[in-house]
């Protein structure tokens, strides 16, 4: 079992670090042809800079669009970067003061993905609009980040598992050696659940967090009259004439 | 042709309505015949192995276009553009939804473009293209005005516009083009705009404009057309020399010109602002029609490029004028380099009309007698392009102060609609995009609903009687549809319109 998670995780990281490159990587080289930022837009770069920031950090759109949607994804959003930064502490030793810090925030972070995810999942449902875009992978998805978040809330609350154990498996993965992992079927399944999200991350619609950044309505800054902006294939236009 | 329809009715409380599947699938535009498609460059007619072209093309443009290949990636069916357009408002379809219209082609994308499309299509929702969502495609791809009203409230800036272009672009490329834009399209390469009105015809208007001006206020305003030297080339939207009320604002131009004492020309080479490539999607057209007005304003050795009132004329000169042609700053091929020196490097290239007029009257060299207005009470419709695809002035937000501040300036009675329904989440008119053809009339009434609403709340309120609005679809769209909700033809027209009715001329140097 082991040796399996070993591969497992190894395998996972590699297509979520390769499969995003890629993606990055083919957004950035492709060319955005015409100024197409939704305005009123920023004028400036370092305007653009905090628009993005307030896009990424508090959805601002969304908040303007719907505020049920919202207050669901930001409370998971906000909750996931949380457990995130609480599980840190399973890759560095020793656990710095901050990382100590935010230990128990990372609890309650928890619970709000949980029910942020909560919500988004009853509107698929009770919303009719919703319901008919949904497809069969958002629901999916839903439940995969769901039973990431049970799990894991599982062995804190339920049926605890040796930490101490765990952290020493993946420093071990980062220094490729295999050390044992707790035979307990919630770290099993919490591990397997992690790793699937890590693998189908780069082809699918999670690809809104690199997205984001490459969007052309939010990061162009709005100078069309003042600076000439060409792409590549469209420039050789200009001396085929 | 006569379509059966029913025109939506008012709610006392606008919420958002009921889903109706499928309740607008029977509409579909002309399709453009083979003389029209080949005309400008275009397969005749769909033909055998249009599925594979169509692909391919697809494939070009997510390569071309980041928009595209971002939005076809990062939509996670969220859901919060579902009640923002106005055609799901007006029509109740779900497939104008802007995520289910995305949907239509993502779908397709999926299939062949990604790994889970390709090896569990029904999980991801992954459709082949067959003809069945081709004509789904041409449904609903030209069901879409391309207003930006859903990109504004979208996580990711998802612009459904930019995927509708895309769609129509393929469309077009495999000999389904759609008969009324690709018509016009063939007209302003051949003559020069999109009516296909030809120089001596424009004389006679202008030389009948001016003796109707000079009949109404006694004094001499010219309209002058492919005047070497002058120092203001204005560019229009066709409709201004022959529509009402849009010949009204024409006016207005010219008046403000007079007033200010500048030399100014019409071109009968470029007597277009509009330009459908937009619409299609099509950067080689838009790039065409661009490049007569850089041929026009050289061979008139001008100093300056005005735009008239036009939305997506705006839009497309405003911001991409300079990629497509160079005008504006930057541009180093010698056609570009030679303009760059003949324009006057202090005015903006281009500048919109309302910046021009706005500023005039900043420094105080327009006079005008408000009360001239009184009879109106008014409201300003802010055109999306305008709203959330361009600017005026310096800072952003200027494409709505300056159209606002020119209407305070000229008359006394004003209001605002409702604030979600204006400046940059203003609704649509229902008719731009290249849907103002009469084979979509229902989507163009039905489209209007939310602007309707907002209309009526303000006259029930207020007596508003004149929509003011820069925008000549919009102008266009509004005469035909005001009628179906209660309204007069007349309530809308042009902000120079108001600016024709209140300026005081003579006495000028
Ligand atoms: S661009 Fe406008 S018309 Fe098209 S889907 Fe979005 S809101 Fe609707
Ligand atoms: S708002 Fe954006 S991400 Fe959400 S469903 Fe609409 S297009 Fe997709």
């Amino acid at each position: 079992m082991n040796v399996i998670f070993a591969i497992l995780f190894y395998l996972a990281t590699l297509i979520l670090v390769g499969g995003l490159a890629y993606k990055i990587y083919d957004f950035a080289r492709t060319p955005a042809p015409l100024k197409i930022p939704t305005t009123p837009a920023p004028t400036t770069a370092p305007g653009v800079v905090l628009r993005m920031a307030r896009e990424v950090i508090f959805f601002e759109s969304l908040f303007k669009s719907n505020l049920w949607i919202w207050a669901f994804g930001y409370m998971f959003h906000v909750g996931l970067a949380l457990v995130l930064m609480r599980h840190l502490r399973y890759f560095v030793d020793p656990v710095g003061p901050i990382l100590a810090f935010i230990q128990p925030f990372g609890v309650y972070a928890g619970f709000a993905m949980v029910a942020g995810l909560g919500g988004l999942w009853a509107r698929r449902f009770l919303v009719a609009r919703i319901r008919y875009i949904s497809t069969p992978s958002d629901h999916l998805m839903l439940a995969l980040l769901i039973g990431i978040g049970l799990t894991g809330l599982g062995m804190k609350f339920l049926m605890h598992t040796d930490i101490v154990t765990v952290k020493a498996f993946f420093l071990g993965l980062m220094r490729f050696e295999i050390n044992p992992l707790p035979a307990h079927p919630g770290v099993y399944l919490h591990l397997g659940l992690v790793a699937l999200l890590m693998i189908i991350f780069p082809i699918s619609k999670l690809l809104h967090a690199p997205g984001v950044f490459f969007s052309p309505t939010r990061n162009q800054v709005d100078n069309p009259r003042e600076a000439r902006h060409v792409a590549p294939w469209a420039a050789q236009l200009d001396s085929g004439k | 042709m006569a379509a059966e329809f029913k025109t939506p009715e008012y709610r006392p409380f606008p919420t958002v309505p009921e889903m109706q599947p499928g309740a607008m699938s029977h509409l579909k535009p002309f399709v453009a015949s083979e003389a029209v498609q080949t005309n400008i460059g275009f397969p005749g007619k769909l033909e055998e192995g249009w599925e594979g072209r169509a692909i391919d093309k697809m494939g070009e443009l997510l390569g071309k276009y980041r928009s595209l290949k971002v939005f076809m990636d990062s939509c996670v069916h969220c859901g919060a553009c579902t009640d923002k357009c106005h055609y799901f408002i007006g029509t109740n379809d779900p497939n104008n939804m802007p995520v289910a219209r995305q949907e239509l082609m993502r779908s397709v994308y999926r299939r062949y473009f990604t790994l889970p499309g390709k090896i569990f299509p029904k999980l991801v929702g992954a459709k082949d293209l067959t003809k069945d969502v081709l004509d789904q495609w041409y449904s609903y791809y030209w069901q879409c005005s391309e207003c930006r009203r859903c990109s504004v409230f979208c996580p990711y800036g998802i612009d459904t516009a930019e995927v509708t272009m895309a769609a129509r672009t393929i469309m077009d490329h495999i000999g389904q083009g759609q008969k009324y834009s690709n018509e016009i399209l063939g007209k302003v390469h051949k003559i020069g705009n999109n009516l296909g009105l030809p120089g001596p015809a424009l004389f006679n208007t202008l030389e009948g404009l001016e003796e109707d001006v000079k009949e109404d206020t006694g004094v001499d305003v010219r309209f002058p057309m492919d005047v070497k030297g002058a120092e203001v080339l204005l560019v229009t939207p066709s409709a201004d020399f022959f529509a009402e009320p849009h010949i009204d604002s024409l006016i207005g131009y010219a008046k403000v010109f007079h007033a200010a004492g500048v030399s100014w020309t019409l071109s009968s080479y470029a007597s277009e602002a509009g330009n459908f490539g937009l619409f299609n999607g099509s950067y080689e057209m838009m790039r065409k029609v661009a490049m007569r007005i850089r041929t026009a304003a050289l061979e008139l050795g001008v100093k300056r490029i005005i735009v008239g009132e036009c939305g997506h004329a705006w839009r497309v000169a405003y911001a991409f004028w300079n990629t497509l042609a160079g005008i504006g700053a930057g541009a180093n091929d010698p056609f570009a380099i030679e303009l760059q020196k003949q324009l006057d490097p202090n005015c903006k290239q281009p500048t919109h009309i309302c910046e021009y007029t706005w500023d005039l009257i900043q420094q105080g060299r327009l006079k005008f007698d408000k009360e001239a207005n009184d009879h109106r009470i008014i409201t300003f419709h802010d055109s999306c392009n305008v709203a959330r695809g361009s600017r005026m002035g310096d800072s952003p937000g200027g494409q709505f102060e300056i159209p606002r501040n020119i209407i305070r300036a000229v008359a006394n009675k004003y209001y605002d609609m409702s604030p979600e329904t204006i400046r940059e989440v203003t609704f649509c008119c229902g008719g731009g995009g290249g849907v103002l053809t009469d084979d979509l009339l229902e989507l163009r009434v039905k489209g209007a609903f939310p602007r309707m609403e907002a209309l009526n709340r303000l006259k029930e309120d207020h007596g508003v009687n004149f929509m003011a609005t820069i925008c000549a679809i919009c102008k266009a769209q509004f005469t035909k549809v005001l009628p179906y909700y209660g309204f007069k033809m007349n309530n809308v027209g042009g902000v120079h319109q108001l600016v024709s009715t209140a300026i005081v001329l003579g006495n000028e140097h």
